[in-house]
């Protein structure tokens, strides 16, 4: 099929970027997106242009490397990370619309690809239980009810993409933040910290200048873990639960 | 969390205002002595309009409230995302989750009309007079103009609370499950329908005549 | 196929590790024999903890002078680099991405195995052991190997302490499932997610160390260089991958954990930017690079769709287990609608030729059969480059036996994984599958305490080649990194530290500008090459000569053309490379080119240890050494060692140095599956 793509190039962080044009004629529908974009730039080259930079890595929908707004959709038309989008989604003689993520928090670096290590920060500012190397009960000493367990699981199964906070209208971090809240909220291993937690994280959240959380719902539509709303709910209980606390 | 708090009580002051309004149905003294009733709550506790003037600070000061709140969120969002996107194709998200800040305006504009209208200006439009409450508001809607300013306000106003009851149920971490988030939503479109609804009657039948 | 198979001759006696035939003979030096010297004598059970006393203690209150610099942030790199972080040393951890979290090991499905024995089926370490010691067939350590089962249980214990969720039954205890075709229920998981759940557990405890200020994280950082200075590791190069600006970072010690080299095939299931770039650049420096041709073929992936491909998708090994292997019995039939080949008309390949295993049989057997029937070409699915890679794995069966709802249940995450890449319906069309490059347990040569033979240079994780021998058990790769990183490498790294802080390198210190010079130099090189084919063509290039002739099945005339041809790419490459952009800017033309120029000394490398290695053994699969009917042979009097090749520089022939293995406590077998 052929394909008409406008995509975001920008040279680094300081200088301003455009939509650019392209055309490609040989898309199979196999093909997915990114190889799509490989394609591209294999024809970029040998026509002595720069490729489009764009980041991915495991290509299997689990590292949270990838990452694109694809006409005007987080990680494009269906629930999946961009990895995982296939040509087949698409038809012949459409127009493609990419952009990177948009947000202050995740400048661009060039092209379609984010600076994200705000994710990491608000993870060392308390995402974590703190038991030192060696220091652990044998895993049977503290049993945990299946659907706690199960619960905790589906909350983890967040990749840090960062496509609900380029999905959210106002650049709000809440369901990644939601997302760890509930995963170690929900296990008794994770009690001791629930409060400091949430209180440090959601303090390392603002910081970051993501935007405040209106609950409008983009996010979850536009998670390829499929996150629930309710983390966010939560993250809020726990949070004004620290605060009566006294944190 | 100031904003789902004063959001909620205005939810509730709406909800009684509103059936004080439905009063007009039962006509000219019913109506009047619901408006003389705000004033003498309370009484002798408190003085005469005491428990009204209480309830005006509590309001007047949630309003501070919650519109600074909204100020800061809007401010924020625009810090968060200073290069907008070239295109946008929401996939989830309600009409009236997107309309908070527009339609939050519009009620603030709103508000500061229905004030001079009702209690602080008391204009009459038609000329009439302004110290009875019920002649006032019926002479108010009997203006076909300002009868539709009203209702583009309970459009906004429905819209708001829609959004507003479940966005402040999650800000208050009640709907930390599939079905508590599905009865915020229905909680929200009923409260929306039975506010905004209850409050265009009075209007609607003034205007045609119904409500004299 | 050569018919060598009989011309080995077992009656004549030779000495440990002579070899009857010389194959790579004029492509590498012999070198002297290697002995690792850290393994402390003595019963098995006994050793780590002898090691562990014996290993020296740095004093906590120095360890705040001591530095630490570990490359890779996966498994074994955040695992480790949060360790040390507790202890007390500064540690600096790199990785390549913009995360540390997104490491390879974040895709593993499986599960991890660790001898709990919580199913109280038998399992014991001493069983994680032996099995282990069997499925690497016998081309691994006794003393490694132990320890490593030893540490599994205390793994688990950790993890779970730091809130990684695997899966539980209603009693609220840990779940196990028996994984690989082990009779005992030893692993443990987190769905399919396993990888995921257990980085994220290390990257959450490395941002902990981070927020206490012991780590420094360096993401989009690539090392390019190491630097040794007086014989000691002292120090890496890297490039800033954003501002493309060359840094110098030392410290005491440097650790590698940098993963695994798959993506020398191109196509694997490895991550895109998988590489052995740290790993090669220490072998030039001096480590040995350690049976570097065993690499371990995955059956069941999905399979290329066309010269577009860019990696390849595993899908769990676990739906061999009701789904049924088949390919038509005549070529015509092959761009057939499967469903309307007659059940007279199709080859259940596996069932026919492995009666009792069937379907069941080790990943290596099922992979090799799959390319034999595809070469003879009875392959189905498009066609790529002339030839249809894929045979079918039918549920038909399954489906009708079980009922579509049990197979939902039980599969129905891999159904929609494969649904919605290849666009096809399972439920309703067969399946299609072809083997991928999925593991490689070669990597560079370790001691017992893992240090590599560059004092100060460790290794853990898929970068070394320790603990799985000539093929490593399904769910033992997580094992192993997390043992390394957790367990071991803190426990031996600070019987070298111990004698630190070593003197201060000068900033200009001679090895130090020599290194930057190099990084600087290749960069400018590839910049400057302005020739007319992209990276990425080469690489492909490169990938198929791999997979063609170091593959499944390798045969000295298959290797010897390999290396032939290798050797002709990598000198057009140097030539005619196409590097567009500049050097200070993020440039992803300007990496990947540097991570092929390394991959085609690997490649090479690969087919050398290949060529010399004249026996089947675990995922190494000579076609001269075969029995009759067509079954791996190994010849342990002659091979039972580990192949630790010499870096002696371009256009030299590298060093072989070997390692003799020996059985003190297990017993030697050759493996039937028949
Ligand atoms: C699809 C798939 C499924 C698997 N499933 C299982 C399973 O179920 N069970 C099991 O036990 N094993 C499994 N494995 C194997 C296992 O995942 C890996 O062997 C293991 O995760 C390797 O971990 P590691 O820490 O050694 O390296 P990796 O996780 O590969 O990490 C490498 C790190 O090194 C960094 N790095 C690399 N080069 C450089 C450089 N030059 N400069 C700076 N940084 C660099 C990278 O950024 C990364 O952080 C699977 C593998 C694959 C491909
Ligand atoms: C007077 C002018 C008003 C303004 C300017 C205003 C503005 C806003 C804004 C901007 C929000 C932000 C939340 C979002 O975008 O989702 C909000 C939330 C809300 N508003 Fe108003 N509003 C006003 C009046 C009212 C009234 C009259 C009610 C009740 C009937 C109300 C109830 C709520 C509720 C319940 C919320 C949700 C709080 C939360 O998100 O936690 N507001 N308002
Ligand atoms: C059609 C709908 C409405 C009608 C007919 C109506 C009518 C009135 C009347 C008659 C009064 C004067 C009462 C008195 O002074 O005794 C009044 C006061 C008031 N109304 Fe409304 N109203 C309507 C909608 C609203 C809405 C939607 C809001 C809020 C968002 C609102 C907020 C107020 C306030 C704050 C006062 C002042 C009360 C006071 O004196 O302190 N009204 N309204
Ligand atoms: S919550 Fe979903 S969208 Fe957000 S980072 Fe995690 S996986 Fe991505
Ligand atoms: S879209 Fe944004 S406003 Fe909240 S519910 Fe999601 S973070
Ligand atoms: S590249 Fe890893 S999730 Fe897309």
């Amino acid at each position: 099929m052929r394909i008409t793509l406008k995509i975001w190039r920008q040279p680094n962080s300081t200088e301003p970027g455009a939509m650019v044009d392209y055309a490609l004629d040989d898309v199979s529908e196999d093909m997915s997106f990114l190889e799509m974009l490989d394609v591209l730039n294999e024809q970029l080259i040998s026509a002595g242009e720069e490729p489009v930079a764009f980041d991915s890595d495991c290509r299997e929908g689990i590292c949270g490397s990838c990452g694109l707004m694809i006409n005007g959709q987080a990680h494009g038309p269906e629930v999946t990370t961009t990895c995982q989008l296939h040509m087949r989604s698409f038809q012949d003689g459409d127009e493609i619309v990419i952009e990177p993520w948009r947000a202050d928090p995740f400048p661009v670096l060039k092209d379609l690809m984010v600076d994200r290590r705000a994710f990491d920060r608000m993870i060392a500012a308390g995402g974590y239980i703190s038991v030192n190397t060696g220091a652990a009960p044998d895993a049977h000493a503290v049993p945990v009810p299946k659907e706690k367990a199960d619960r905790a699981f589906d909350v983890a199964t967040c990749i840090g993409c960062g496509a609900c906070v380029a999905a959210c209208p106002n650049g709000s971090a809440s369901l990644f933040l939601g997302a760890k809240i509930t995963h170690l909220g929900e296990l008794p291993q994770g009690q001791a910290e629930r409060d400091l937690r949430v209180v440090n994280m959601v303090g390392q959240h603002d910081l970051e200048g993501f935007g405040g959380c209106t609950n409008i719902g983009e996010c979850t539509a536009a998670c390829p873990k499929e996150i629930p709303l309710d983390v966010i709910s939560r993250l809020n209980w726990d949070l004004h639960a620290a605060l009566r606390h006294g944190h | 969390m100031l904003m789902a708090v004063t959001g909620l009580l205005f939810v509730l002051y709406v909800l009684a205002h509103m059936y004080g309004n439905l009063k007009a149905f039962s006509g000219h003294d019913a109506f009047n002595e619901y408006a003389h009733h705000l004033r003498t709550l309370g009484e002798p506790v408190l003085p005469h309009g005491g428990f009204l003037w209480i309830a005006r600070a509590v309001l007047l000061v949630s309003l501070v409230v919650h519109v600074y709140a909204a100020v800061v969120l809007w401010r924020r969002k625009e810090r968060a995302r200073s290069q907008k996107y070239v295109m946008r194709k929401p996939k989830n998200s309600t009409f009236s989750s997107h309309w908070m800040r527009w339609g939050g305006v519009t009620l603030l504009l709103f508000l500061i009309w229905h004030l001079l209208n009702f209690t602080v200006g008391k204009i009459n439009v038609q000329g009439g007079p302004t110290d009875d409450p019920y002649d006032l508001l019926v002479d108010s809607f009997d203006t076909w103009w300002l009868t539709l300013i009203y209702l583009v306000a309970m459009g906004a106003l429905a819209m708001h609370i829609r959004h507003g009851v479940w966005s402040a149920s999650q800000t208050l971490g009640l709907t930390n499950n599939a079905r508590a988030r599905r009865n915020a939503n229905v909680l929200g479109v009923l409260l929306a329908t039975v506010i905004a609804g209850g409050f265009s009657l009075v209007p609607i039948f003034t205007l045609f005549g119904v409500i004299s | 196929m050569p018919d060598t198979t009989n011309a080995y001759d077992s009656s004549h006696t030779r000495g440990p590790g002579e070899q009857e035939y010389d194959d790579a003979a004029g492509y590498y030096v012999h070198g002297d024999p290697i002995q690792d010297t850290k393994a402390p004598g003595g019963p098995l059970e006994e050793m780590w903890g002898t090691r562990q006393f014996e290993a020296k203690i740095a004093n906590p209150a120095n360890r705040r002078r001591l530095s630490i610099i570990v490359v890779g942030t996966g498994l074994a790199g955040a695992s480790a680099a949060a360790t040390l972080g507790e202890a007390g040393y500064v540690v600096k951890s790199f990785c390549y991405q913009d995360s540390p979290r997104r490491a390879h090991s974040i895709a593993a499905q499986g599960g991890i195995n660790a001898a709990k024995n919580y199913k109280g089926d038998g399992d014991s370490v001493y069983r994680l052991f032996y099995d282990t010691i069997k499925g690497g067939d016998y081309r691994s350590r006794e003393s490694n190997v132990y320890r490593l089962a030893e540490v599994s249980v205390n793994i688990i214990d950790q993890c779970v302490a730091q809130g990684v969720p695997f899966a539980r039954e209603y009693g609220g205890l840990l779940d196990n499932r028996s994984f690989g075709g082990v009779q005992v229920s030893r692993t443990f998981y987190a769905r399919g997610q396993t990888g995921q759940q257990l980085l994220i557990g290390a990257y959450q405890a490395l941002e902990r160390q981070v927020a206490a200020g012991t780590v420094r994280c360096y993401t989009r950082h690539e090392m390019l260089e190491l630097v040794v200075v007086d014989g000691r590791a002292r120090g890496i190069i890297v490039r800033d991958l954003v501002t493309g600006e060359i840094e110098t970072y030392f410290a005491d010690v440097v650790v590698l954990a940098s993963g695994g080299y798959g993506n020398v095939f191109y196509l694997s299931t490895n991550a895109m930017n998988s590489n052995v770039t740290a790993s090669w650049r220490a072998h030039r420096k001096g480590a040995l690079m350690a049976n570097p041709c065993y690499t371990q073929i995955h059956p069941t992936c999905i399979p290329v769709t066309g010269t577009h491909q860019s990696k390849l998708t595993l899908m769990s090994e676990s739906l061999r287990n009701d789904g049924r292997i088949w390919v038509p019995k005549s070529n015509s039939d092959c761009d057939k609608d499967p469903r309307e080949i007659a059940e007279e008309d199709r080859d259940y390949y596996l069932e026919r030729i492995y009666p009792a295993f069937g379907n069941l049989v080790p990943r290596d057997i099922a992979s090799r059969q799959a390319k034999n029937v595809c070469d003879e070409g009875r392959g189905v699915g498009p066609e790529v480059d002339g030839v249809r890679r894929g045979v079918y794995l039918d549920f038909s069966d399954a489906i009708e036996r079980l009922g579509r709802d049990a197979i939902e249940s039980k599969y129905g995450n891999l159904f929609d994984m494969y649904a919605r890449i290849t666009g096809e319906d399972p439920y309703e069309v067969p399946m299609r599958i072809y083997p991928a490059v999925h593991y490689v347990m070669g990597g560079l040569w370790v001691d017992y305490d893992l240090q590599s033979t560059i004092p100060g240079l460790f290794v853990t994780g898929e970068a070394n080649f320790s603990d799985h021998g000539a093929n490593r058990l399904g769910a033992s790769a997580l094992m192993q990194g997390l043992a390394d990183g957790y367990f071991v490498l803190p426990n031996t790294i600070r019987d070298y530290l111990a004698e630190g802080p070593f003197e201060k390198v000068p900033d200009d210190h001679p090895a130090v500008l020599e290194a930057q010079e190099a990084v600087r130099s290749r960069v400018q090189k590839f910049l400057t090459t302005n020739g007319t084919r992209s990276v990425d063509s080469y690489h492909r290039e490169l990938g198929n000569i791999m997979w063609e002739y170091c593959g499944m099945e390798r045969t000295e005339d298959g290797l010897r053309k390999a290396i032939d041809l290798i050797r002709g790419l990598r000198e057009d490459f140097h030539r005619n490379v196409r590097v567009l952009g500049t050097a200070e800017s993020i440039n992803q033309s300007l990496e990947k080119a540097g991570r092929v120029a390394d991959f085609f000394e690997l490649g090479e490398l690969m087919c050398i240890d290949a060529l010399n290695r004249r026996e089947s053994c675990g995922g190494h699969f000579r076609g001269e050494s075969q029995t009759d009917d067509g079954e791996a042979l190994r010849h342990d009097d002659q091979y039972a060692y580990v192949a630790a090749w010499e870096w002696q520089g371009e256009d030299q022939d590298p060093v072989l140095h070997k390692e003799n293995l020996t059985y003190e406590f297990v017993e030697m077998k050759q493996r039937s599956y028949k």
